[in-house]
């Protein structure tokens, strides 16, 4: 906008010379709206700033709550499985451990399903359906998790519990080693369930994020693999995967983003147990679920420092996953506007 | 088998999958959809917005919380909104050059997807620890909080989408660039920003994380903005979770009430955007 702004002075500033006295903008004037500019272009930045300072304020105070922890456990906080706020002895390494297997159970349901969403609604689909459809998986993202907690609660746990447990264990229960995931006793609420409901809740982000770097792929390029005689299935693996590999990582970290982060949904599933267990099937934690919990029963310094200590490990988590993500879309979309 | 027919096959298999996973997605949505209609009409009667949270076991409704929710919506997007719009104003008119510029979008993409509960562990941080008790400024904040990081994403977007075109005639005619802006390429990019912002309304009202630490809960009516205010989503969640079942109704005829209020808007903001963008 600049090189407008200096032309718009040039502009201001030339007819005076040419008619002074009928066309002339009278100095004061042009020197007001020169400040009103200047102060506009300042507030405006200074709002973009507070948005950068907001960050650092959230990272200034975790760290500044979650001091005491610090001190007392150090860097054994994160490799500590107790959780005892009677004798005041915590570790988080439960809550980290409970984030990331509902998180991975996530992503590995949720991503093929995303990517064959994404596929349906860019390469198959009638052209009058994609848009209702497109719609419906977003209203899907729109759904406000705490009606996911509640739905998982009363409909989807005993459900699980009644059919899909016995099966799994049945099924999966009987492989030697991992087959231990799946054995235990079928009580619908649990880290699996937890791991489904966020699988369905990271879908939307992640089919939405495929599809539209699906979008982005030159017609030219599949028009071409076409003309080769591929099927539509080899052009999508073969040239469409390929060209949006850097997009897909990144859809699929921003998911990753989301169910590290998902509060209300695990919360009424997971069962909020403080301990590490050997089946799926048994009642765990994650970082914020022990926060949504706990948070306002916390009594004493060193377990309200702890809680926010998990906070901060928790924001650190997601800072670092959605910035990855965050760059893999960014080199997508700098590599698009080199090849147009 | 020849290698056409494995191929074919390996096609036509590859798509029928793809197509069941899309009706899985839709099968989830129909799944929850049809729960909330069903087990919120049966609560949903006059009561429910004229009496107040009741206690266990009697009679009741919602009206406090509903109020208390649509109190905390409405501030948080009124502080949110215009710090949003002013910082996207920046981002995308004055942020060609410098550090800030690439550095807030970055941080703003980042915020827009943090955890919602470490925005409440930060309210509660910097205000509740402050002033000793939790309220419903505190709630506001938070809320606000959330507001910033969309707006300013779709402001920034839509201001983008203002062809150039436009800004060199203002600056042709003589506008200074605070006029250009306030008075050309924001009112262009109007029907973009008003979406941008109803979107960000339908994402707190369904909010539940940052409002547990801030704004709490009240069993009673209380319209006082510096002490816990009842809300719909936190209401939910206490009820869900105790053992009664007249709060389990009123729970789901709660959860039955935001979601068509939040997919509503959602569908409103679609249409919206879409007829009014449409005549450019």
């Amino acid at each position: 906008m600049s090189t407008v702004a200096n032309t718009l002075e040039g502009l201001a500033g030339s007819p005076r010379s040419v008619a002074p006295e009928s066309r002339a903008i009278p100095d004061a004037r042009l020197r007001r709206h020169q400040r009103l500019d200047l102060l506009f272009r300042l507030v405006t930045r200074a709002f973009a700033f507070l948005v950068l300072a907001l960050l650092a304020a959230i990272l200034a105070s975790l760290v500044a709550g979650s001091l005491p922890a610090i001190r007392k456990f150090g860097l054994g906080f994160l490799a500590d499985a107790t959780w005892n706020p009677v004798t005041e002895q915590f570790g988080a390494l439960a809550p980290i451990v409970g984030t990331l297997v509902t998180s991975a159970i996530a992503l590995i349901i949720g991503v093929p399903v995303s990517f064959g969403i994404a596929l349906f609604l860019t390469e198959l689909s009638p052209a009058w359906l994609r848009r209702p459809l497109g719609t419906a998986v977003e209203l899907l993202a729109a759904i406000p998790s705490i009606i996911y907690g509640m739905w998982g609660l009363f409909i989807f746990a005993p459900a699980f519990a009644d059919y899909v447990q016995p099966a799994l264990t049945a099924t999966l229960g009987e492989i030697p080693l991992a087959g231990a995931l799946f054995r235990g006793p079928p009580i619908g609420i649990g880290v699996l369930s937890a791991g489904i409901i966020l699988a369905i809740m990271v879908i939307p982000f992640i089919a939405s994020v495929m599809r539209d770097v699906f979008e982005v792929v030159p017609s030219v390029l599949k028009e071409s693999a076409y003309a080769l005689g591929s099927t539509t299935w080899e052009v999508v693996w073969n040239v469409v995967l390929p060209y949006t590999k850097v997009g897909v990582v990144g859809g699929v970290m921003l998911g990753l983003g989301r169910a590290l982060g998902e509060t209300m949904a695990v919360t009424f599933v997971i069962g909020n147990a403080h301990r590490l267990s050997s089946s799926l099937f048994l009642p765990g934690n994650t970082i914020a679920s022990t926060l949504a919990n706990e948070f306002t029963e916390a009594v004493g310094d060193v377990y309200f420092s702890a809680l926010i200590e998990l906070g901060l490990i928790l924001f650190l988590i997601t800072f670092v996953v959605l910035a990855l993500s965050k760059l893999l879309l960014l080199r997508l979309a700098k590599r698009e506007g080199q090849k147009t | 088998m020849t290698i056409y027919a494995r191929r074919i096959f390996v096609n036509r298999f590859n798509l029928a999958v793809s197509l069941l996973t899309m009706l899985f997605g839709l099968f989830w949505l129909g799944w929850i959809l049809f729960t909330l209609v069903d087990a919120g009409f049966r609560a949903i009667g006059p009561e429910l917005f004229a009496l107040a949270t009741p206690a266990p076991g009697s009679a009741g409704g919602l009206s406090n919380a509903i109020v208390g929710s649509f109190a905390m919506a409405a501030g948080g997007t009124l502080i949110g909104t215009p710090i949003g719009i002013m910082a996207g104003i920046y981002l995308a008119e004055f942020g060609q050059r410098g550090w800030l510029a690439p550095a807030t979008r970055f941080i703003n993409d980042i915020l827009l997807s943090a955890p919602s509960i470490v925005i409440g562990l930060f309210v509660y941080e910097v205000y509740v620890v402050s002033t000793r008790h939790f309220s419903a400024w505190a709630g506001i904040m938070a809320l606000a909080l959330l507001v910033i990081p969309v707006v300013v994403r779709t402001t920034e977007n839509m201001l983008r989408l203002v062809p150039d075109s436009l800004r060199e005639a203002a600056a042709a005619l003589g506008a200074p660039q605070w006029k250009m802006i306030t008075l050309v390429t924001v009112r262009a990019a109007r029907a973009g920003i008003v979406t941008g912002v109803l979107l960000a309304v339908a994402r707190i009202s369904g909010e539940t994380a940052p409002l547990l630490f801030t704004a709490l809960n009240n069993q009673f009516w209380s319209l006082d903005l510096n002490a816990p205010m009842a809300n719909l989503p936190v209401v939910i969640f206490q009820f869900a979770m105790s053992p009664y079942d007249n709060w389990h109704a009123l729970a789901w005829a709660g959860a039955l009430l935001i979601t068509l209020g939040v997919l509503a808007l959602n569908i409103v903001a679609r249409v919206f955007f879409r007829n009014r963008t449409a005549t450019y």
